[in-house]
């Protein structure tokens, strides 16, 4: 065998190679997508909204785990998200070359991949510890402190992209620098926020570890953030985990609800960073 | 006049109060890492001082009797991430190879958002899913397979035998590699493709082939990325607790090496035991794994920062 010859045989079997890791990689996801898929849709239906989750072979739906998950997520961002702005307008418009900026942001990096359950085991001992029982707020606590790394950083590289000749104009204008900041800059990197933001909700929604040891889980309909409050991951764990078909039916339409929801928002968030850039 | 000066101290202090409290929500980021560190610490204390460093090579964990070693957790937890990675890092290498070279430009795209979507995916879909689909099927028709043909080998071969139960640390590990390999091949991908065109063109035209270029010009200039991503691969399966929670099996007690063993690792025990936890000392030893957990975590994400930060410096400063 020639040189040549070997060198195109080597070509060929690594671009093979290349090919079926493509296939196989899609292959695991799109069964994966499949099961939820299928045995998700069987499980949805209306009462899967209004009734509560029953206990084991009697009929019931998923609404108090739905809008457990619903407040806390929303009260998690509506806390998380204005830290996470501030901080990151900080380390954009302020900190660039300071210690102070530069420590921040990496010390933010390493958050943001830090394991969602130490953050659940930090909110334990912080609040559940000296509150004595599991709740709704130590849940939204620990969701807030996962949203706000996720915020600062798309809210620092957004505000990068800013042309500095558009602070510079303001100033020129003679504009305090929070009023450049505030209803300039910020307000040119809208779209990219706001993507940094739906993408924050789209990592709550679905995660778990970090209830496990606040919010932990309610079988009934409660609204009291002073009590341990239902949510669909928490619910998905228990039923999945359990022998019991019915319970198990549940657990896939949740998990088709969160699966769908977090794909929803990803796309949206794409879809809004676009159009803002298109233009 | 006296109005207009009025004004410009009033914006002067608004300057003063947005600076600071932008400053004071930096440092509260900055303080929440020695925090969670910090209150680990004094969670973990009475664990630490009873068992010291006892604590991390004993093998029995017995609440009852309030004796615990994280042994088996944590080599757990270290099995089924290295598995994940032995398995995840070539196929990500192929995907991110097939999504820069290969692919159609058309299909470049889609595939990209595709890889990204997966990646989005909360891992109680990966952990449900390997518990009620893919574990029967394994347990039936893959570990027999891997019992008959690699279990034959001379030492490794002891890690692929006894019963296919379906759950254990090698499903914890499949299961992991599966989750993962989004994650590291967007990684890869994106560091691919910060490669100059300019140095991919050279090589063709010396005539290297499209694996040449890759593996000879296209890897050692994103050598520091790669590692990096590849770290940040392991940060994720180290940490990860639904989708070894479901597969792992759940077992504190551990006398083979087989892979096809139930097993624990230190998210699947605090996911399981914490809300439970009998004791103080049983919840204070379960904090301490915790802070173990998080130790091995930062200091390897410390070390994929670094590289990917190195990798970014070549690239030139933009402003």
């Amino acid at each position: 065998m020639t040189l040549a010859q070997r060198r195109r045989l080597i070509n060929r079997i690594a671009l093979s190679l290349s090919m079926a890791a493509m296939a196989c990689g899609l292959f695991w996801l799109s069964w994966i997508l499949w099961t939820t898929l299928s045995l998700g849709l069987g499980g949805l239906s209306p009462e899967l909204f209004i009734r509560m989750t029953p206990p084991p072979g009697e009929a019931g739906g998923l609404a108090n785990a739905i809008a457990g998950s619903a407040i806390m997520v929303g009260l998690a961002t509506l806390v998380g998200t204005p830290v996470g702005v501030m901080a990151g307008v900080y380390l954009a418009e302020y900190g660039r070359r300071g210690w102070l900026g530069r420590t921040t942001l990496f010390i933010n990096d390493l958050l943001l991949s830090a394991p969602s359950i130490i953050i659940g085991l930090f909110v334990y001992t912080l609040v559940v510890a000296n509150m004595g029982n599991f709740s709704g707020a130590a849940g939204v606590v620990a969701l807030a402190l996962i949203v706000v790394p996720v915020v600062i950083r798309t809210t620092e590289n957004m505000l990068r992209l800013v042309p500095a000749t558009l602070r510079e104009a303001a100033f020129a204008l003679g504009a305090p620098k929070w009023i450049v900041i505030t209803r300039v800059t910020l307000r040119a990197s809208l779209a990219g926020v706001m993507t940094g933001v739906l993408l924050a909700v789209a990592r709550i929604a679905g995660e778990t570890a970090p209830l496990l040891f606040t919010a932990l889980s309610n079988q009934f309909w409660s609204l009291d953030l002073g009590k341990p409050m239902a949510n669909l991951p928490m619910t998905i764990f228990k039923f999945a985990m359990s022998p019991f078909a019915d319970w198990q039916r549940l657990a896939w339409a949740g998990v088709f609800l969160i699966t769908l929801g977090v794909l929803m928002l990803n796309i949206l968030a794409r879809v809004a960073f676009r159009e803002k850039h298109k233009s | 006049m006296v109005d207009m000066q009025r004004k410009i101290v009033r914006l002067g202090l608004g300057d003063w109060v947005f600076f600071n409290l932008t400053r004071l929500f930096a440092l509260i980021t900055l303080l929440l890492l020695g925090g969670i560190i910090a209150s680990l610490f004094v969670g973990a204390w009475p664990a630490i001082i009873k068992f010291g460093t006892r604590f991390l090579f004993d093998t029995e964990w017995n609440p009852p009797m309030d004796t615990f070693g994280a042994a088996i957790p944590i080599y757990g937890t270290l099995v089924t991430a290295a598995i994940a990675l032995i398995i995840a890092v070539p196929i990500s290498f192929g995907i991110a190879l097939f999504l820069t070279e290969l692919s159609p430009v058309w299909l470049r795209r889609p595939l990209g958002i595709a890889i990204e979507l997966l990646a989005a995916i909360p891992s109680i879909v990966y952990g449900m899913w390997g518990l009620l689909v893919f574990s029967p099927v394994f347990a039936e028709h893959i570990q027999p397979l891997l019992t008959a043909t690699l279990g034959k080998l001379p030492v490794l071969g002891r890690l692929f035998q006894g019963a296919p139960m379906g759950i254990g640390l090698l499903c914890a590990g499949i299961i992991l590699a599966i989750m993962i390999i989004p994650f590291i091949a967007a990684v890869m991908r994106d560091v691919f493709q910060v490669t100059p065109a300019m140095l991919k063109e050279s090589a063709y035209g010396l005539g290297g082939t499209t694996w040449e270029v890759v593996w000879n010009v296209v890897l050692p200039y994103t050598k520091a990325g790669v590692i990096g991503g590849v770290m940040l691969g392991l940060g994720r399966a180290l940490g990860e607790t639904m989708a070894v929670t479901f597969v792992i099996g759940n077992s504190n007690f551990l006398d083979s090496v087989s892979l096809y063993a139930p097993g624990n690792s230190i998210p699947s025990a605090l996911a399981n035991e914490f809300a439970e936890a009998s004791s103080g000392l049983h919840t204070a030893a379960l904090i301490e794994l915790g802070l173990v957990l998080f130790l091995i975590t930062l200091a390897v994400l410390v070390f994929s920062k670094v590289l990917l930060q190195r990798l970014a410096r070549q690239e030139g400063v933009k402003t």
